[in-house]
């Protein structure tokens, strides 16, 4: 039993391990806040070319959504990180998980999104046109709000999804918090960095998880 | 100016003119030539069975439907063909819908003065007031910071017509505006266009609300299978219709 406690719950190593944890943390809190709002952006983009008229342009949202939620993100970080160098483009750590998370998450976040769109009901949009309102003041003023609304929990799920993603950066040493504690633990022989992480993801992602659920159980109410 | 002088409302212009409207749905031809005037302050009611085109007529008149051919004219304005400014043009025809469509997630001034203020750029202020006064015109002021799902099925209605009403348009369509009401809550929403015809709006109503057609409209157009087979005052196509269809599809709803 102490055995057990003094190698996940190892205070004094915890308290050590702590600063460079915090500072993984900062770099995991960093990666969401520029991806989550681009990946929001280009899922959007994505979402009304998926539900566009024009053909050509229907395609080819439809193709990046399919193959970017059909790519593993690990394949296509290492893809990036390792691969690409070999044709000769070299990017840093950060700016390899920035992209790759940014493709993966448009793709998710896009398939939200025009779920949302099309639970709209025409009869909106007609009745905002028949006002004189275009085609952009109707998506932004009429049909985005409502679809946002209406998926909401699944883009809070997502934006869930995307934190624990973040972990993914560790393979890419990006010293994110996984990157940290790992480190930590591979210095100290000791898993509580580790449980420290974990705890840390805990904090941070449970009010989250809890507002889905509110959410959900409303819905289904 | 196009003056009609035997158009009931004529001597004071036309407000809305259809001139050989024609539309198909792929191969299914739905309006085969459609001609109709509506005078000023006129109020005209059309009838005619499901899918002899009466929506597809109206949706023309704003070009929510694009038109194959034919003409439209809004106070001699032409709204057909390219090169029309045409979310300009829409706010001066009011259209009302069988379902509604108030937007769940704005209340009710807010359904009314989104366009005022996104189109029309008015300041939120002006805008408001605005909208209060349409509201106040269909009985609703009291209601305004409330949303649709707070508000029944005819105060819904009437919410959208008030939306309609603050672009002050020169021309409103209604499109079976109590088909989708309880029973008690029709008589609200007729009251409503009752006042607005009072006022001197000009109406194009597809409706099943015989009685108050007889009561209200200046003229009834019978439509079947895209054409108008018949056109008079109410006196004489509830009275004594000249055509064998308009006779058969009235003795339906006489029983
Ligand atoms: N968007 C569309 N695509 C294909 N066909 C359509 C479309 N809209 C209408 N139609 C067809 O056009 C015909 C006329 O429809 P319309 O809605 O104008 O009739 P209506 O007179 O308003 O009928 P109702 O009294 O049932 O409302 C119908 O046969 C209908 O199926
Ligand atoms: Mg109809």
């Amino acid at each position: 039993m102490d055995a057990l406690v003094e190698q996940f719950f190892n205070l004094e190593i915890m308290a050590k391990a702590l600063p460079l944890v915090l500072k993984g943390l900062g770099i995991t809190l960093l990666i969401c806040a520029v991806v989550i709002p681009l990946g929001l952006a280009g899922g959007l983009l994505a979402a009304l070319g998926s539900v566009s008229r024009n053909r050509a342009l229907r395609w080819i949202s439809i193709g990046f959504v399919d193959v970017f939620r059909a790519l593993p993100p690990l394949v296509l970080l290492i893809f990036i990180y390792a691969g690409l160098p070999f044709a000769g483009l070299s990017l840093s750590p950060f700016v390899a998980v920035i992209i790759g998370f940014f493709l993966n998450n448009s793709a998710y976040f896009a398939e939200i999104l025009r779920a949302g769109l099309l639970s709209v009901p025409k009869g909106q949009i007609e009745a905002a046109r028949s006002t004189g309102l275009g085609r952009a003041q109707t998506l932004i003023w009429v049909t985005l709000p409502q679809a946002v609304r209406n998926v909401l929990p699944d883009l809070l799920s997502n934006v869930v999804e995307v934190v624990k993603l973040t972990s993914l950066a560790s393979v890419v040493s990006l010293g994110e918090m996984l990157h940290a504690a790992g480190l930590v633990r591979s210095i100290t022989y000791n898993a509580s960095p580790l449980v420290l992480a974990a705890g840390l993801y805990l904090v941070l992602l449970w009010p989250l998880i809890r507002v889905i659920g509110r959410f959900e159980r409303r819905i289904t109410h | 100016m196009m003056l009609s002088p035997d158009l009931p409302g004529a001597s004071s212009g036309v407000a809305l003119s259809i001139e050989n409207l024609h539309k198909s749905f792929g191969t299914e031809p739905v309006l085969k030539g459609l001609d109709l005037a509506v005078g000023r302050s006129e109020m005209v009611f059309v009838l005619g069975p499901s899918g002899s085109g009466k929506s597809t007529m109206l949706r023309c008149c704003n070009r929510l439907e694009e038109p194959d051919s034919g003409e439209i004219f809004i106070e001699g304005d032409r709204l057909t063909g390219p090169g029309v400014d045409l979310n300009k043009i829409r706010q001066r025809i009011g259209m009302v819908f069988q379902s509604f469509n108030l937007y769940p997630h704005l209340n009710a001034l807010g359904n009314v003065t989104l366009a005022l203020r996104q189109v029309q750029k008015m300041p939120r202020a002006q805008a408001e007031a605005a909208g209060l006064d349409a509201l106040d015109r269909v009985g609703l002021s009291a209601r305004a910071r409330h949303y649709p799902a707070q508000l029944s099925g005819g105060q819904q209605q009437r919410v959208a017509i008030a939306r309609a009403l603050a672009l002050k348009p020169s021309v409103m369509l209604f499109d079976e505006p109590t088909s989708a009401l309880d029973p008690e809550l029709v008589g609200d929403v007729l009251d409503v266009m009752r006042d607005m015809k009072a006022q001197g709006m000009t109406m194009l109503v597809v409706s099943h609300e015989m009685k108050f057609a007889r009561d209200a409209a200046d003229r009834v157009i019978f439509m079947d299978h895209g054409r108008i087979v018949e056109t008079g005052p109410p006196e004489q196509i509830f009275g004594n219709p000249q055509e064998d269809r308009t006779r058969a599809f009235l003795s339906r709803f006489h029983g």
